[in-house]
């Protein structure tokens, strides 16, 4: 159907987009390889105009055995995990209950995507300041009415309140996607199942889950993705005290905090790698899903 | 019988649904609350929630102290252009993959995909260094053209997905009565294309607003969008709940009132088509 002339003015149309990922892409990626194989603290008199001493592997070896990395790995795999599993459980279960019918479904809906419209740094905010204030807070009044002892919960339990904030904005995100696929799916088969005596548990498991498995993997994959690399909730709440330093944070402290171009980018590169680790699954998915 | 027992689930399934729906969506409307209340109220124990002294005071002080309007201008400014010159870029190339699809299609459309999971702290450093180079800092075409790129993928791949439900017959049979290449996009695929392109812009122009990486470390004044304006107020200075609140309320409004409207095609365009 295609000529050679559409073909050819199709190529032309391309152009444009391509070039610029294509910049996007491989300009700061040379960069950054270049740099993590060089010696640059521009504090301490280095620069680009009189050349940088390459250094060979120094920077990827020094990046992964100083005392700050193996923590932040730990970290970032804390925050990810947990706000995974939180998203994710919580995210079926309401996805099953919006799913069922009830009184003023739209409303409702609308108040739990609500959250994922929240720019990050107000929610962090918000939480930081209004909910998690030990003194101030609703949750400190909550506890003072029980009569508890108010918790200091951006120091004392930084790592799961940095979880509670990431999980209320990315829970919107999994219950929707999930409400989709839940809807996707076929109610005959499930009353066939109930007829034949199958308990709520075992529709659950066997029918359920099963079709929802997809969504869930995508689910987690696009999380992860973002979760692996956020930022503003940190920056505005502990700034990386408390043990809640991420692999991502720490890299940032390297280069704009103590100014060591060198050791970051080094760090940079092990984002980009774990970063891709992740994509690859998730492109198989998609890459599947455009061939049908 | 089997009546009474679907009225009476429906009935639990609603005091569940809104209980769970508003506890979630709490975080927000105390937010609202708290902005029309005094500093004093703000910290009331036990908390105050709609019979306090209604004031508007709050949105005066902020405005005053920060220049509110300006970040929001920064903000439209920052999100719409880039939405607006993603689009521009997008459309050729989505088309042209929808349409005459070729053999390298789908690679491109996942490597695409793949350059939105570069982590940015890993650039950080080489993008800074070219804003340096080229006077961008703080500047707004530079982080136009940064959140323009950083969305790209995402614009493709929705208005890819849109065009690939026009049907193609369509087109084949403006092909047959002689339009050309120029009258076919402008008079037949274009008002097809609307709704989609409708959708890929309101998405994108949140997505934009919403970024804070690129938006607290490119900036300091002159092109700072509320993402930093809020981030101005993370360190504590007596009293400031209702302050804040405020402030809070002035940025998330316009992207909440967007985002209602806009939840449909958020599955579309977050999973990259995947999930329908």
């Amino acid at each position: 159907m295609a000529t050679q002339h559409s073909r050819s003015a199709a190529r032309l149309m391309m152009t444009p987009a391509v070039v610029l990922l294509l910049g996007w892409m491989l300009v700061p990626l040379i960069l950054t390889l270049y740099f993590s194989f060089k010696k640059y603290l521009p504090l301490r008199g280095d620069s680009l105009e009189r050349g940088l001493d390459w250094v060979g592997f120094e920077n990827y070896v020094r990046f992964i055995s100083s005392s700050s990395f193996w923590p932040s790995v730990q970290t970032t795999l804390i925050i990810v995990g947990g706000v995974l599993l939180i998203t994710v459980v919580l995210g079926i279960f309401l996805a099953l209950l919006l799913d069922q019918p009830f009184w003023g479904q739209g409303v409702v809906r609308i108040l739990v995507i609500a959250p994922f419209f929240v720019m990050p740094t107000v929610s962090a905010l918000v939480w930081k300041n209004m909910f998690m204030d030990p003194i101030n807070g609703i949750l400190a009044h909550l506890w003072r009415f029980f009569g508890a002892e108010p918790i200091s919960w951006l120091s004392d339990a930084s790592l799961q309140s940095l979880i509670l904030i990431v999980s209320w904005q990315w829970l919107p995100f999994a219950t929707l996607i999930l409400l989709t696929a839940v809807q996707s799916l076929d109610s005959e088969q499930l009353e066939a199942a109930e007829m034949d005596g199958a308990s709520p548990v075992a529709r659950f498991g066997f029918i359920v889950l099963p079709h929802l498995s997809r969504a869930i993997t995508i689910v987690i994959l696009i999380q992860t993705i973002f979760l692996l690399s956020i930022f503003a909730e940190i920056f505005v709440t502990t700034g990386g005290a408390f043990g809640t330093r991420t692999l991502t944070y720490l890299i940032f402290q390297r280069v704009i905090d103590s100014q060591n171009i060198g050791l970051g980018s080094a760090g940079g590169v092990y984002a980009i790698i774990l970063a891709n680790i992740v994509a690859i699954f998730l492109m198989r998915i998609v890459g599947k899903n455009l061939d049908r | 019988m089997a009546r009474a027992t679907t009225t009476r689930r429906k009935i639990i399934t609603t005091v569940a649904a809104w209980s769970i729906g508003l506890l979630i969506f709490f975080p927000i409307l105390w937010t609202i609350l708290t902005s029309f209340k005094t500093e004093a109220q703000a910290i009331n124990d036990p908390p105050l929630f709609f019979f306090f002294d209604w004031t508007l005071e709050n949105y005066a002080v902020v405005q005053e102290r920060s220049d509110y309007m300006r970040f929001l201008w920064n903000s439209v400014i920052l999100a719409g252009g880039s939405t607006l010159l993603g689009i521009l870029v997008a459309i050729p190339a989505a088309w042209s993959m929808a349409f005459v699809p070729s053999k390298r299609t789908k690679d491109i459309l996942l490597w695409m995909l793949s350059t939105k999971m570069l982590p940015a702290v890993g650039v950080l450093y080489p993008i800074s260094l070219l804003f340096v180079q080229f006077n961008l800092l703080d500047t707004h075409i530079g982080l136009i053209v940064v959140l323009m790129l950083i969305n790209l993928p995402i614009i493709v791949w929705m208005l890819y997905t849109y065009f690939k439900e026009i049907p193609g017959e369509i087109l084949e049979a403006a092909r047959m009565d002689g339009a050309t290449l120029k009258e076919e996009i402008l008079y037949i695929l274009t008002p097809m294309a609307i709704p989609g392109i409708a959708s890929t812009v309101l998405l994108n122009f949140i997505l934009a607003w919403n970024e804070a990486f690129w938006t607290l470390n490119l900036t300091a004044a002159k092109a700072a969008p509320l993402t930093a304006f809020i981030a101005s107020y993370s360190s504590p200075e007596g009293l400031f709940f209702a302050k804040l609140s405020a402030a809070s309320t002035m940025a998330i409004a316009p992207i909440l009132i967007l985002g209602w409207f806009s939840q449909k095609q958020l599955v579309r365009g977050l999973t990259f088509g995947a999930v329908k």
